[in-house]
């Protein structure tokens, strides 16, 4: 007897248990479940929520290996120096890299999944409903947007809050209004500023390192040039560096190709909507060139603090901060986005719009992608509401204005015939 | 022999509990959200509340007969503008620091929603002593939650309970900030104050599930 049929045995044990959520949910974590559908006609299709998820995570452990090697880059870095000649093997892809990267990471991930599912398991069971997958991805977004240096306990709350207001109180997967792992994203920011942004907590060590003679730092690029700098940005980055990710920021955003190569892969695994990504992207171009054109046509002067990052060129908001990585794997959140076709449209195109607004328009949150989606999370029930009426009212219009033909035929059944025009 | 019958004694502690103006009529949230950063603003505000409505519930109830109902808003407000400014002025007076602190708020007690709720709803047609009962029991209702609140909020958002250090020196590094706590940034801010009276409405409706409303 496999180990299978011995879980299918068990579960028929611990059926009307109290704890049987639980026992549930490691069942159907491991096997899929032998029960069958009790009533109607079911179309039983590979892709069900497990699969869904584990395709998301599978999309995101590229930027999480990214950030363990892109943490210990920043760290010796910083210490040492940067490098004069770049080599990806040499520099980036060692050993030591990966190692500090691994301590200082695989314990947010441990934790994120530690305190969420905890409280998945409780509510299960406080519940009697059964604990739902929807922690899988969260748990796994959470340590890729935040700085690494995120002390351990601060996340545990954070987390606990974010599983409990944000998607616990509502129901629970599939309920929520607002994607959790932002949620608990924003907690972090609101309760814990000094650690969520400044030019101490991008680099592994920086925080206690300072003050000390070793004293190192590492600032994101939107931060400085959110502190009013505008010149010098490229000598101590280039684009392939923006692109590629060697840049200080959050565990996992840093690298817009791998990100790019894991919004293809949902994209081609019908996991996440295109429609939201590409308008998303469309968005932050358009609010990025109304910036450029401002700046060019010398609307804003030289002097004014939102300088900086007006006349930061519109395309390159795409490849720096978490713009790319909030558009590919938070904005395309099934339960929290819009669910119509042309409301994606609309809602994906207001984050775009409205991050690159908020990242230059308040200094405050030199990061806006964050607070965009959440609030287009608010709004996206709304677009989906007007999309739906709008079509029922264009139907109304199109029945009204039918003209209905008698059939010669005598049958009754076939008396009518609808012809629209 | 009790001090009130069970019906007068009703009066007062069904608003502490199943009937709340905060968490089952939510009324008066938005002096609820502004001023419980702090324990002290909120003790002071829960006593000013309690003064106001007490005093008003009784002035109004003895004026019931001669209100004209055509007017009786203009002379409600009248009479809590009357007992605001009077609480304002003593807050001034023997409270300098505080009264700047609850600023314009004390001044908004006038359009707290409860105030005018309770004379609309009881004051109006009820004696004195029992509309003074009544407006002594919302506006302990209203003081409790927002105790409750603005202990949460003050303890951990700035890691004191009326002023006074409970963790420790967040500055020096001392008490529980040697370990590496810190205060809670997120309480200062209003929106906290609505996530901490949801979750009291939350534990209120699971403990007294007769309080859920039908769908």
């Amino acid at each position: 007897m496999g180990m299978k049929e011995k879980l299918h045995q068990l579960k028929l044990k611990y059926q009307g248990k109290k704890m049987a959520p639980a026992f549930n949910a490691l069942h159907t974590f491991l096997y899929t479940p032998n029960e069958t559908t009790h009533s109607g006609g079911h179309v039983r299709a590979v892709d069900d929520l497990k699969r869904t998820m584990n395709t998301v995570i599978m999309a995101l452990v590229p930027c999480l290996l990214f950030g363990m090697f892109n943490a210990g880059y920043q760290h010796y870095s910083a210490i040492n120096g940067f490098p004069a000649e770049f080599s990806l093997f040499e520099h980036f892809l060692t050993w030591d890299n990966f190692w500090l990267g691994a301590i200082t990471i695989l314990p947010l991930v441990i934790v994120s999944y530690g305190v969420g599912l905890l409280i998945e398991f409780i509510f299960a069971v406080i519940k009697g409903h059964e604990v739902e997958e929807g922690y899988l991805v969260t748990g796994m977004l959470v340590p890729l947007i935040i700085p690494v240096d995120t002390p351990l306990w601060m996340l545990a709350v954070a987390v606990a809050f974010g599983v409990v207001i944000g998607k616990e109180v509502f129901g629970g997967t599939g309920m929520n209004i607002l994607n959790p792992a932002l949620t608990i994203r924003a907690f972090l920011f609101f309760a814990y500023p000094t650690w969520m942004s400044g030019d101490k907590v991008w680099v592994h060590d920086a925080v206690n390192l300072a003050g000390t003679p070793d004293a190192i730092s590492g600032e994101t690029i939107l931060g400085y040039l959110a502190a009013g700098n505008s010149e010098g940005m490229y000598e101590k980055y280039d684009l392939a560096e923006m692109f590629f990710g060697f840049i200080p920021g959050s565990v996992g955003e840093t690298s817009t190709l791998l990100i790019l190569l894991g919004g293809l892969f949902l994209i081609f695994s019908k996991i996440a909507s295109w429609r939201i990504m590409l308008s998303a992207v469309i968005g932050s171009l358009v609010m990025g060139l109304i910036f450029n054109g401002a700046v060019a046509w010398e609307w804003i002067p030289e002097y004014s603090k939102f300088y900086g990052l007006m006349s930061f060129d519109f395309w390159k908001h795409l490849i720096v901060g978490g713009l790319a990585f909030g558009i590919v794997y938070m904005a395309t959140d099934p339960v929290t986005g819009s669910q119509t076709n042309k409301g994606k449209w609309i809602y994906g195109f207001l984050i775009g719009f409205l991050s690159v607004m908020i990242r230059v328009f308040n200094p405050g949150y030199p990061e806006g992608v964050f607070l965009a989606i959440l609030l287009m999370n608010v709004f996206a029930p709304t677009i989906d509401h007007y999309v739906i009426q709008g079509n029922v009212k264009r139907r109304l219009k199109r029945l009204k204005n039918a003209t209905i033909l008698p059939k010669p035929s005598d049958s009754k059944a076939e008396g009518l015939k609808v012809e629209t025009v | 022999m009790a001090l009130l019958s069970k019906k007068d004694a009703n009066l007062i502690l069904d608003p502490l509990a199943d009937n709340n103006p905060i968490t089952i009529q939510v009324l008066g949230i938005c002096s609820a959200l502004a001023i419980t950063a702090e324990l002290k603003a909120s003790i002071v505000m829960a006593i000013s509340v309690i003064f106001v409505l007490g005093v008003g519930n009784v002035v109004i109830s003895l004026m019931r007969n001669i209100i004209p109902s055509k007017i009786r808003i203009i002379v409600q407000l009248i009479v809590v503008a009357a007992l605001v400014i009077i609480v304002d002025q003593v807050l001034k007076a023997f409270a300098y620091e505080l009264s700047k602190t609850l600023s314009v708020f004390v001044g908004l007690i006038i359009t707290n929603c409860i105030i005018m709720g309770r004379f609309e709803a009881f004051a109006l047609g009820n004696g004195p002593w029992k509309s003074f009962l009544d407006g002594i029991g919302n506006a302990l209702g209203y003081g409790v939650i927002l105790i409750i609140v603005g202990f949460f909020r003050e303890l951990f958002g700035t890691g004191t309970l009326l002023g006074y250090p409970v963790f420790g020196d967040p500055i020096a590094k001392t008490g529980l900030y040697a370990t590496g706590y810190e205060n809670n940034g997120f309480m200062i801010i209003p929106p906290a104050a609505l996530i901490v009276i949801g979750v009291i409405i939350w534990v209120q409706r699971s403990r007294n599930r007769t309080l859920i409303e039908e769908a």
